[in-house]
C-alpha cells in the first residue's frame, strides 16, 4: 500500500519530490519546501494514503553550509496503519517554511517547538510563540552551534 | 475590654489594612465581568508544573492558554552529547510515573536503528515490566483524578497498591523510580525467581483490591456527575489534534499500537482494547480502568508463557558484556572498552519507533551518522500532544471542571516538557 502512495505522490508532484529513501522498512520522502503544504494535503486526503494522524513534527540541524535545517514530518494513517516520513530542507538564509496546521490542527505545538528549538518560522502559523524557552531568550538551543552548557547570562536570573 | 471585643478590634484592623492596600475590587455585578486567572505553575491539580492562563466570563471559561516549559531540561540536546547507553537513565525522568515503560520504548528504538533484537525471554520480561508500569501509572491517574474532584480516599488506596509495585520494582532493578533497567539488546539482568514470585503474588491479590477502589468511585454519584459529559471532544477533533492513548480510545477509536503495529510479544497475547464512545472525562476514566484489568491479564499470560534462556542478545559488538566476564576475559574487556568509549555506532540512517505507553504514543525519532551518539533524537511525548487539546476541552465549561479535565487527560509534565 505504501509503495502505491509513493508512486502516486511522484506522479502527482513530479517536480517537488526530491528523493525517496528506505531504511529499516521506513520510507522517507524528501519534498521541496514550497510544495510541502500541497503534498501534506494530498497525503491526508488520498485514498491510498489517508495519513490523517500527524504523529510528530520536528527539526534537525545538519550543520551544512547549504540546506542546513531539516523539518521532519512523521505521519501515520489510522485507517491503513502505516507510516511515512516527509522531510523538507530549510536554508539558513531563508528560515521560512509553510505551516501545515491547516491540514492537521495538531501540528500547532510541534511547529512551535521547532521554532523554539531551531528558529524556523512557519508561515501561516497564527500563534508562533516559543514553546519551552522564555520569550526573551535570543538563542535556539538545539542548533549545533549552541553549546551544550548553555550561554552564560542568556537567561537573566531574578535580582536578589 | 474582654476577649471578644479584642478579637473584634483585631478583625477590624486586618480589614482596614486590606482596604488600605487597594486590594479590594468592587463590581456592580460580579458575574458580568471578565476576569483573567492564572492557574499554576505551582498548583496541586496541574499534575506538575503546568501553567494555565484562563479568561473567565463569570464562572464560564472563555479562553484558556496552556503554558509549558517549567520543567524543560533539554533532554534532546543532552541526547546528542551522550552515548546511546548513557541516555537510558534520562528516559526514567521523562514520564516519571512509568519509567520502566520509557526504558523499554527507548531501547526498542535504538535496537531498531542498530538492527538487533533482544532474546525471547528479555522480550517477555520487557512486556511484563511495561504492563506493570502501565498499571502503576493508571493507578495514579485514577487516584489523582478522584482527588482532584474531591474523593480523597481512593487516592490513598491506589497509592497503597502502587507502593507494593514499587517494592517489586526495587527488588527487580534496585531502585523504586529511577529504574534504568533495560539495556540495548537486553536487560540489566535477568528476572530472578524471587521477583517472579513477588509479581505473581501481587497480581493475584491486585484485582480484588482494585475492585474495592473502583467500586468506591463507580457507585459514587458525586464523582460520576462531576465527570459525566464534562470536557467532551469529538472523534474528528481528537484525531486532528493528535491525541493518543486512553484519551483517543475514549472517543470510539480502536487505536492501540500494541495491536496496530505490534512490538515485543503483544501479538502472541490475548487481550482486549477497551474503547468507549462518549469522549468525556468519564469515558477517559473508564478506559483507564478497563485497561488496568487488561494489563493484569497480560502480565498473567506473560508469567505463564515466559521461556527460559538468556536475556542478552549474542551481539558482542553492540551489547554490553556481563561484569564477571569483563573481569576475567580479555575479549569481553575489549568489547566493554570499545562500547563505553566509542558506543554502539549504528549505521547511518533514521528511524522512528513508537510504543503504546501508558499516556499514549511514545515515539523516538533518531538520526544516526554512524557515531556513538545520536545526531538528533526527538521524543514524541504523548502528554505534550494530549495537553494541546486542553483549550478545546475546557472552553465553554465551568471553571471547576478544569481540574476534572486535566485529571482525566492525565498529563505528566516531565514528559511534556522534556
Amino acid at each position: 500500500m505504501l509503495t502505491t502512495v509513493v508512486e502516486k505522490l511522484k506522479a502527482q508532484f513530479p517536480n517537488s519530490i526530491l528523493g525517496v529513501r528506505e531504511f529499516r522498512g521506513e520510507t522517507t520522502v524528501h519534498v521541496k519546501k514550497e510544495d510541502i503544504l500541497n503534498v501534506c494535503a494530498f497525503l491526508r486526503n488520498d485514498e491510498a494514503g489517508l495519513f490523517n494522524y500527524c504523529s510528530d513534527i520536528c527539526g534537525a540541524d545538519a550543520y551544512t553550509p547549504e540546506n542546513r535545517f531539516e523539518i521532519i514530518y512523521n505521519l501515520y494513517s489510522l485507517s491503513y496503519k502505516h507510516r511515512i516520513r516527509l522531510k523538507v530542507f530549510v536554508d539558513e538564509a531563508d528560515l521560512h517554511c509553510p505551516s501545515v496546521i491547516s491540514v492537521w490542527p495538531g501540528a500547532n505545538w510541534p511547529e512551535r517547538e521547532t521554532y523554539d528549538m531551531f528558529g524556523i518560522i512557519f508561515d501561516g502559523h497564527d500563534d508562533l510563540r516559543r514553546m519551552y524557552m522564555p520569550e526573551e531568550f535570543e538563542y535556539f538551543p538545539l542548533r549545533k552551534d549552541f553549546p551544550m552548557m548553555g550561554v552564560p547570562d542568556s537567561i537573566p536570573l531574578p535580582r536578589k | 475590654m474582654n476577649i471578644e471585643q479584642a478579637m473584634d478590634v483585631r478583625q477590624q484592623r486586618i480589614l482596614a489594612a486590606l482596604e488600605n492596600k487597594n486590594t479590594s475590587v468592587y463590581f456592580d455585578d460580579a458575574l458580568d465581568n471578565e476576569m483573567i486567572l492564572n492557574m499554576g505553575p505551582q498548583h496541586p491539580a496541574t499534575h506538575g508544573v503546568l501553567r494555565l492562563l484562563i479568561k473567565l466570563d463569570g464562572e464560564t471559561v472563555a479562553a484558556c492558554i496552556p503554558e509549558l516549559g517549567y520543567l524543560h531540561r533539554g533532554y534532546e540536546k543532552l541526547a546528542e552529547n551522550v552515548s546511546y547507553h548513557e541516555f537510558i537513565p534520562h528516559t526514567d525522568r521523562l514520564d516519571y510515573l512509568s519509567p520502566l515503560m520509557n526504558n523499554t520504548a527507548y531501547v526498542l528504538a535504538v535496537e531498531k536503528l542498530v538492527g538487533i533484537e533482544a532474546p525471547r525471554r528479555a522480550q517477555y520480561i520487557r512486556t511484563i515490566i511495561s504492563e506493570m508500569a502501565r498499571i502503576s501509572s493508571h493507578l495514579l491517574g485514577i487516584g489523582a483524578l478522584a482527588m482532584d474532584v474531591g474523593a480523597l480516599t481512593v487516592f490513598t488506596w491506589t497509592f497503597r497498591e502502587r507502593e507494593k509495585m514499587y517494592d517489586i520494582f526495587e527488588l527487580l532493578t534496585g531502585a523504586r523510580f529511577t529504574t534504568s533497567f533495560t539495556r540495548i539488546g537486553g536487560l540489566a539482568h535477568d528476572m530472578t525467581p524471587e521477583v517472579i514470585t513477588a509479581v505473581k503474588e501481587f497480581i493475584e491479590q491486585f484485582p480484588e483490591k482494585f475492585n474495592e477502589c473502583i467500586t468506591m468511585l463507580n457507585t459514587n454519584r458525586i464523582f460520576v456527575e462531576r465527570l459525566d459529559g464534562v470536557g467532551v471532544i469529538t472523534r474528528e477533533q481528537a484525531i486532528a489534534m493528535g491525541m493518543s492513548g486512553p484519551n483517543i480510545r475514549a472517543v470510539g477509536l480502536k487505536h492501540d499500537l500494541r495491536r496496530t503495529q505490534p512490538y515485543l510479544v503483544y501479538n502472541e497475547l490475548d487481550f482486549n482494547i477497551p474503547v468507549l464512545n462518549d469522549g468525556d472525562c468519564l469515558a477517559r476514566y473508564y478506559v483507564r480502568l478497563n485497561e488496568v484489568k487488561e494489563s493484569v491479564k497480560i502480565v498473567q499470560q506473560c508469567l505463564d508463557k515466559m521461556p527460559s534462556g538468556i536475556v542478552h542478545a549474542n551481539e558482542p559488538k553492540k551489547v554490553l558484556p556481563r561484569k564477571e566476564q569483563i573481569y576475567t576475559r580479555m575479549e569481553e574487556l575489549i568489547h566493554d572498552f570499545m562500547l563505553i568509549n566509542f558506543g554502539v555506532n549504528p549505521p547511518v540512517g533514521e528511524i522512528y519507533h513508537a510504543v503504546e505507553a501508558s499516556k499514549g504514543e511514545l515515539g523516538f525519532y533518531i538520526q544516526s551518522r554512524g557515531e556513538g551518539h545520536p545526531w538528533r533524537l526527538k521524543i514524541r511525548s504523548p502528554s505534550f500532544m494530549n495537553l494541546q487539546s486542553t483549550s478545546q476541552l475546557v472552553e465553554g465549561g465551568m471553571i471547576s471542571d478544569i481540574v476534572a479535565v486535566l485529571g482525566s487527560l492525565d498529563p505528566v509534565m516531565g514528559e511534556a516538557d522534556k
